[in-house]
């Protein structure tokens, strides 16, 4: 993957953000966190470059996110490609809404933390969204699909490569601590490796989630 | 059509039209609402289904009962700390650990930041829209909403008319770039929104106000959790330490700078409540006196554990003291023990589990739990597996299970603590609902009386924000008892003897329990061999959203819409009013980023 837009780089004065966001316990939909587990754990990040694991803490992110030079969001996105697809959008093209008919608060995705931010005068100057199309999401418990976990390494790269087009910023290469699990982004319990090891086997586990979600995932 | 008549005294008709409004987009599912309307638009019959398998308890077997916390904080994005916490206090009840005082206070204040940061974003950002209309906003003289300011709430500095001009300029500016369509999806033409244009101004401000001020009570969950989005918990205690003098060099402790940020913001939360919320709700409240639709089961039956004591350890500090309440009966509560396998059960006759042969109509104890999926629609259901047109509610229709309390459905939440604190005699409590209540009877010019007021829709959008502003005196209180606590000498947050596994009894069981922002929730534990057994939560929305029992008793939220008239069915504003004033959390799914992210509640009508 290449980055689009030849920007003039500059290095930014304020923070640049990159940020996985999405639910772990919900297989393919925990990609982005891995993404930044997996640059935290190969990269050191100098300021003003920071990563986080947004898990999908929606409104409590705010105020993390509030006057940013840039934001590099990774997630799973739903963009109707096929399954295991990358795919990069920057600027106006990345979604931000706000719905009134929310049935509940855990219907405030982050389109609408975007939204928010804009509101009130605080947006990131520039934005951009790297995300996989999932396999499959509902596997409760499950870790990343295959095909999406071969996607983790090439987004890597591509945050990199964003990162050093669009900001001047550049991380510097470890080699991977096999000690620290989870990277120091989160608690080791969690960490990709421990929480795919621990997980239930296909028996024990309701692996097959709603139907009528699961025939829309894959429509 | 059938009318029937359930053990639990709701009158149900399944005749008329069928109206469903299910929220699932893409893969957002969590929650469907059918209801009949009968030839008036009047809601004759309820029907809530959860849309969702949460296999959590599946995903934590066998693993270690140390790191359930780090789990169970994933669930949601917005109930995490409090699922953490009900899962260390599970853990420390099955291990007989006790914590060091000041871990037991700074784990009081993050419960309690967590309750009025999920109750201000709650109303602000969610419910205020089934009761505000912001497109009104516009047309606003901004120096009647200046006025009208000063009259809810004269202690509020920011109310002058060119501060609400400024807004409603900021508000038609944003509205006219058309690229974010502000609050869209609204049935903003609908004569179910009855404010007038200066309080619609009103409230829209309050809500920026609060999304400025949200970010900022965060910030003493990230001091104290050491960590922000993912506060840190742990069996034992928490894992900040306290040095007092220290600066932020080794692991940021908790020092004197910080503590005194701490106590400002939650001063800044206590004047939030105090000049914004609550006079928010009591003012917006009162155009809506003649809308006192919505009680459902919380004017007869509710349910709290309790919490919040100011001894740790000592249930008869509580400051929600907790019980049930059963048949409208506020002068008997009855206790409650999360404990005893005849009290909390959850039967799964109408829910997508089984139980195995035979045992299809019991009731198990949490500790006893089974979470085996069963999916099956009933006979009378139309559609697929695949797509539900309409489900059959005398089979199985849900991914929730039907908690009881001996049998009884019962209502949970602020409103559920505020009646159980109110009919106690929490004096502080007592004070804040009787000087609610007189307020809004003045604004209105009603004369409501509790027993009225309460067991409503409105009565539990009230309860939330009263319940918001004692949270607030309730930190302050608790931030003075650890300075004082520290001031003594004490330092300590963490008992660390019962760490290593080795010291634990073979087998062990505990539950830990939290009054959660959606009210009562409860995990239970088994410990084997140092290792997960088994895992239960029994969140607050399944209480209040799970479907009927093997008696055919229904529960809240089915209850709270009968008898509700609908202006126009297919704009479900009454519907969403109610459901919302539960602060439903069903399923705790996905944020999945998507370009058509509009489409959030279906309607349909069959």
């Amino acid at each position: 993957m290449t980055v689009s837009t030849k920007e003039q780089a500059a290095r930014p004065h304020g923070r640049v953000l990159i940020l996985g966001i999405g639910n772990i316990l919900w297989a393919d939909e925990g990609f982005g966190v891995r993404v930044v587990e997996y640059l935290a754990a190969r990269h050191h990040f100098p300021a003003p470059a920071e990563l986080m694991d947004g898990g999908t803490q929606g409104l409590y992110l705010l105020p993390q996110l509030e006057g940013l030079d840039g934001l590099v969001i990774v997630d799973a996105i739903d963009f109707g490609l096929p399954p295991g697809t990358v795919h990069t959008v920057r600027g106006a093209d990345v979604p931000s809404t706000i719905g009134a008919r929310k049935m509940s608060l855990h219907q405030t995705g982050f389109q609408e933390v975007l939204a928010l931010l804009d509101l009130r005068g605080h947006a990131p100057r520039k934005v951009a969204l790297i995300g996989v199309q999932p396999v499959n999401m509902q596997d409760y418990g499950g870790g990343l699909t295959p095909p999406v976990a071969a996607r983790v390494p090439e987004v890597a790269a591509a945050v990199l490569a964003m990162l050093a087009e669009d900001y001047d910023i550049h991380p510097i290469p470890r080699a991977p601590d096999a000690t620290q699990d989870g990277a120091g982004l989160m608690t080791a319990a969690v960490s990709r490796t421990a929480y795919e090891n621990g997980r239930p086997t296909e028996a024990e586990a309701c692996r097959y989630g709603d139907p009528r979600v699961l025939t829309r995932m894959r429509g | 059509m059938t009318t029937t008549q359930t053990p639990n005294g709701f009158s149900l008709d399944n005749g008329g039209r069928r109206i469903v409004v299910d929220p699932i987009t893409r893969i957002e599912g969590h929650m469907r609402v059918e209801v009949n309307v009968d030839e008036h638009n009047v809601i004759r019959n309820a029907v809530s289904t959860g849309t969702m398998w949460r296999g959590l308890e599946v995903i934590l077997k066998g693993r270690d009962p140390r790191d359930a916390w780090a789990f169970v904080e994933r669930i949601c994005g917005v109930c995490t700390g409090c699922h953490a916490l009900a899962s260390v206090r599970a853990v420390e009840d099955a291990l007989d650990i006790r914590i060091p005082t000041n871990a037991f206070l700074i784990r009081q204040i993050m419960e309690k930041v967590l309750a009025w940061h999920d109750h201000v974003v709650h109303f602000y950002h969610l419910h205020a829209l089934d009761w505000v209309n912001p497109v009104n906003a516009l047309k606003a003289d901004p120096r009647a909403t200046s006025a009208l300011q000063q009259a809810v709430s004269p202690n509020h500095p920011k109310s002058s008319p060119g501060y609400f001009r400024d807004v409603q300029n900021r508000l038609k500016k944003f509205v006219e770039s058309g690229q974010l369509g502000i609050f869209r999806n609204g049935y903003w033409d609908n004569s179910a929104y009855l404010l007038p244009p200066e309080a619609d101004l009103m409230a829209v401000t309050h809500y920026l106000e609060a999304l400025d001020f949200q970010k900022e009570i965060v910030k003493v969950h990230t001091i104290l959790g050491g960590k922000n989005p993912h506060p840190n918990y742990m069996v034992g205690g928490v894992p900040c330490a306290i040095n007092i003098d220290g600066d932020m060099a080794a692991g940021a402790p908790l020092n004197m700078e910080r503590l005194n940020f701490i106590k400002l913001k939650l001063q800044e939360a206590f004047e939030f409540s105090q000049n914004v919320y609550v006079p928010d709700v009591i003012a917006i409240g009162s155009y809506y006196k003649n809308w006192l639709y919505g009680g459902g089961l919380s004017a007869s039956n509710l349910m709290d554990y309790g919490d919040c004591p100011t001894v740790q350890g000592d249930p008869s500090t509580n400051r929600f003291p907790g019980g049930v309440i059963l048949g409208g009966n506020w002068d008997e509560i009855h206790p409650i023990d999360p404990r005893d396998p005849e009290q909390v059960q959850e039967f799964v006759t109408h829910s997508w589990y089984e139980y195995g042969a035979g045992r299809e109509d019991i009731g198990l104890h949490p500790w006893d739990g089974v979470t085996d999926p069963h999916y099956a629609l009933g006979a009378n259901a139309k559609g697929t597996r695949t797509n539900i047109l309409a489900v059959d509610e005398a089979a199985k229709y849900s991914w929730v299970k039907a908690p009881r309390w001996r049998g009884n459905a019962c209502e949970v939440g602020p409103l559920a603590r505020y009646i159980l604190a109110y009919s106690k005699g929490v004096p502080y409590v007592k004070a804040q609902v009787d000087d609610a209540l007189g307020r809004f009877n003045t604004l209105a010019g009603t004369s409501l009386t509790p027993r009225e007021a309460l067991p409503t829709t409105i009565g539990r959008t009230l309860a939330r924000a009263l319940e918001g502003h004692y949270c607030a005196q309730q930190m302050l209180d608790d931030y003075d008892a650890l300075i004082a606590n520290i001031a003594a000498g004490d330092l300590a947050t963490a008992n660390v003897s019962k760490w290593d596994p080795a010291t634990w009894p073979k087998e062990a069981k505990g539950v830990g329990i939290v009054a959660a922002p959606r009210g009562g929730l409860g995990h239970w534990i088994k410990i084997r061999d140092g290792r997960i057994e088994n895992y239960q939560c029994v969140v607050p929305s399944t209480w209040n959203g799970g479907p009927r029992d093997a008696k055919g008793n229904i529960g809240a939220f089915e209850a709270s819409l009968l008898g509700t008239p609908m202006s126009n069915p297919e704009q479900p504003v009454e519907i969403l009013r109610t459901l919302h004033s539960f602060d439903p959390c069903m399923a705790c799914a996905t944020h999945v980023m998507a370009p058509d992210g509009d489409e959030l509640a279906r309607v349909t009508i069959r």
